[in-house]
């Protein structure tokens, strides 16, 4: 019988596997930052242990860091300590670090492709369940707790059991202004926040196929939301064309050998997933999140649903939910003002998703409602788009291009949304406070952002669409 | 290095009956400062136990001097969304040895089972029961035994048993240790590496 994609990278990592235990899985590269490394460092130190093999461990700061001035001091001081407690670790340890200022700076699940350390068929893990956002190469990344990362820099290898297997496949064309976003929160929405829980999910179908890279990477990113150990999609033409040149991707001989690998990564036709899933890329609308986790949403055009909708025991949660989000049952979210708009995160910050947002917004301007950020995943990021000169054309739509790191994702630096506004953000979670205390979250694209900060209110894009022949 | 062993406990439980608790919630971004791994429990659930003058909201369950005990039973899909391990953290420093919850996210209960903390899946059905049981008795005991995989309301002797992965049973019985074990086998962590 064939073997899936997954099995075939899982199998050529395991060291050791016995009966009753997890296996033993080898950890091609650790990512580590400042937020869940710092009590693993000092595990290290307790047990008297190096970093087993610092070389294969690379490291950035992104969590804490502020997004403007980075040149100067980082002024909250707690922020500041576990960031300068990163830069002592590694220089203890020999890690090389991605710090603030370093031209390589930015968030770890941006860097890591940008720089070509990410690669097909690869083991990949960090202390941040994002990690899932590096599947798209054809390679097994998952996030881990920080006795995990313990146990990583330790032994660069991590006690894992392996998971079941899930295919979700989209086929067909897409609708103009639908994107990876809208397919990735479709799916959620469909599943449920809970549905991928214990599988690897490999995605597939001509949509997927029909992606590039950094579409592929909003998908496997946000595989962690349906509850997913991880995501990941088989490498192909797109796949090798991304990496080739790449910093840190393999030249010469070894380019080739590493190309010939990389194509017998695929699941072969008769292989056996545990659980498969098909949807119509047709039936996908711009999608927007209505409630507190990551599967509430909908398309944009359609209305919240009604609690009586539920079983009994779930309208409690669902209640609180609405009641959190200032909604009630049956409302349409189009037209509702809003007070924000973030454009970043390791979901959507890359090139591709500046150049998208910055060709909509040439030659218009934001609502005077609406207080707009737009945070590079990467300085490498943020360089290619000054040269591109979408920075000018930020400026000019009230779009401030900021400096790297995870900023309003999570609200750890200083960009918080304020308590009861809300926000059209293109990153990955909607919980409550997650972009700051009490703040309010409808998760969405870069484009279905970057048009309701042009109105000041939920907006769908097609309605502009219509009049711009835009992609 | 030896951890937190676990075998059997009997206790009463705090409620709270709320589906897909994330890890925001248990712990909130703003608290992840910290260097160490300790004092996590102040901010258990934060912003659900406290409201913006850190005066403490009466209707949360934590806040209900009704309710104690070192088992936290929570609705379906605990622990979702991020990895951090100072969810696991927070609910230990608090004072909990077990969750109960009908379905867990995995990297949670990872992170518990690495930290003393036992979380016991449990079916919808008991899951209904252990809620029944406690808001017909605030002070309704409930008893769980990791040796023998079951978990009891002793009120009413009702009881499941629970799956756990047999390698982890065996760490929290015995307070052994992931790191340990691997560095057993390094030997043939280094045969790997040759052969790639």
């Amino acid at each position: 019988m064939g073997q899936t994609l997954f099995d075939k990278i899982w199998d050529a990592h395991v060291v050791s596997s016995n009966e009753g235990f997890p296996d033993i899985l080898y950890i091609d590269t650790h990512f580590i930052h400042e937020v869940t490394s710092p009590q693993a460092f000092d595990g290290l130190r307790t047990r008297g242990l190096p970093v087993f093999r610092p070389k294969q461990t690379v490291a950035t700061a992104d969590h804490n860091v502020p997004t403007i001035d980075q040149h100067l001091p980082i002024k909250e001081e707690l922020s500041r300590y576990q960031v300068d407690m990163l830069t002592k670790n590694c220089k203890e340890f020999g890690i090389e670090l991605y710090g603030l200022g370093h031209p390589y700076q930015g968030i770890v699940h941006v860097i890591g492709p940008e720089l070509g350390i990410t690669r097909p068929g690869g083991t990949y893990v960090c202390g941040d369940s994002h990690t899932s956002t590096h599947g798209a190469f054809g390679a097994i990344a998952f996030g881990i707790g920080t006795s995990q990362v313990e146990q990583v820099m330790a032994t660069q290898c991590l006690l894992q059991s392996r998971p079941k297997r899930m295919k979700i496949e989209v086929n067909g064309k897409l609708h103009k202004g639908v994107g990876a976003k809208d397919i990735i929160l479709y799916i959620i929405a469909q599943i449920s926040a809970a549905g991928g829980t214990g599988y690897a999910v490999e995605y597939a179908g001509d949509t997927i196929r029909s992606l590039s890279m950094e579409g592929r990477m909003t998908i496997c990113n946000m595989s962690i939301e349906m509850g997913a150990r991880c995501g990941l999609i088989a490498p192909d033409e797109t796949t090798i064309e991304y990496v080739k040149g790449r910093e840190f991707a393999p030249k010469g001989e070894e380019w080739d050998k590493a190309v010939a690998y990389w194509k017998t990564l695929y699941s072969d036709a008769d292989a056996q997933f545990d659980e498969v899933l098909s949807f119509r890329a047709e039936d996908i609308e711009p999608m927007i999140t209505y409630g507190t986790n990551p599967g509430m949403g909908i398309g944009v055009t359609q209305h919240v649903p009604e609690t009586a909708s539920f079983e009994a025991k779930e309208q409690g949660s669902y209640k609180k939910a609405l009641e959190y989000m200032g909604l009630h049952d049956d409302e349409t979210l189009l037209g509702k003002p809003i007070d924000y708009v973030f454009i970043g995160s390791c979901t959507n910050s890359r090139i591709e998703d500046l150049r998208q947002v910055a060709e909509f917004v040439k030659g218009k301007y934001k609502a005077d409602n609406v207080t707009v950020w737009v945070v590079p995943g990467s300085k490498q990021v943020q360089e290619q788009a000054i040269r591109e000169g979408l920075d000018k054309i930020f400026d000019a739509a009230g779009f401030p291009l900021r400096e790297p790191g995870c900023s309003a994702c999570l609200g750890m630096n200083e960009d918080k949304i304020p308590a009861g506004k809300y926000c059209v953000s293109t990153s990955n979670r909607n919980f409550e406070g997650r972009q700051g205390p009490n703040s309010r979250t409808f998760l969405a694209s870069p484009l279905t952002a970057a048009a309701s900060a042009i109105t000041g209110k939920v907006t769908d894009i097609r309605e502009f669409l219509k009049e711009e022949e835009l992609v | 290095m030896a951890t937190k062993i676990f075998k059997h406990i009997q206790t009463s439980v705090v409620p709270l009956p709320i589906e897909n608790i994330d890890t925001d919630q248990i712990i909130p971004a703003r608290f992840l400062k910290a260097t160490t791994r300790d004092g996590f429990g102040n901010n258990l659930f934060r912003d659900w136990r406290f409201d913006g003058d850190d005066n403490p909201k009466p209707d949360f369950v934590l806040n209900n001097p009704n309710f104690s005990g070192k088992i936290l039973v929570a609705g379906k899909n605990f622990g979702c969304g991020s990895s951090r391990e100072h969810a696991a953290w927070a609910i230990a420093d608090y004072g909990f040895d077990a969750v109960v919850s009908s379905f867990f996210a995995d990297i949670f209960k990872g992170n518990a089972l690495n930290n003393g903390l036992l979380p016991v899946q449990v079916s919808e059905d008991f899951l209904k029961k252990i809620f029944e049981a406690i808001y017909a008795d605030e002070h309704a005991v409930v008893e769980i035994d990791l040796v023998d995989q079951f978990i009891k309301i002793v009120a009413t002797g009702e009881q499941e048993t629970f799956e756990v992965n047999p390698y982890k049973k065996a760490c929290m019985t015995n307070g052994y240790d992931d790191i340990d074990y691997i560095l057993s086998k390094k030997e043939l962590i280094e045969e790997f590496e040759e052969s790639k």
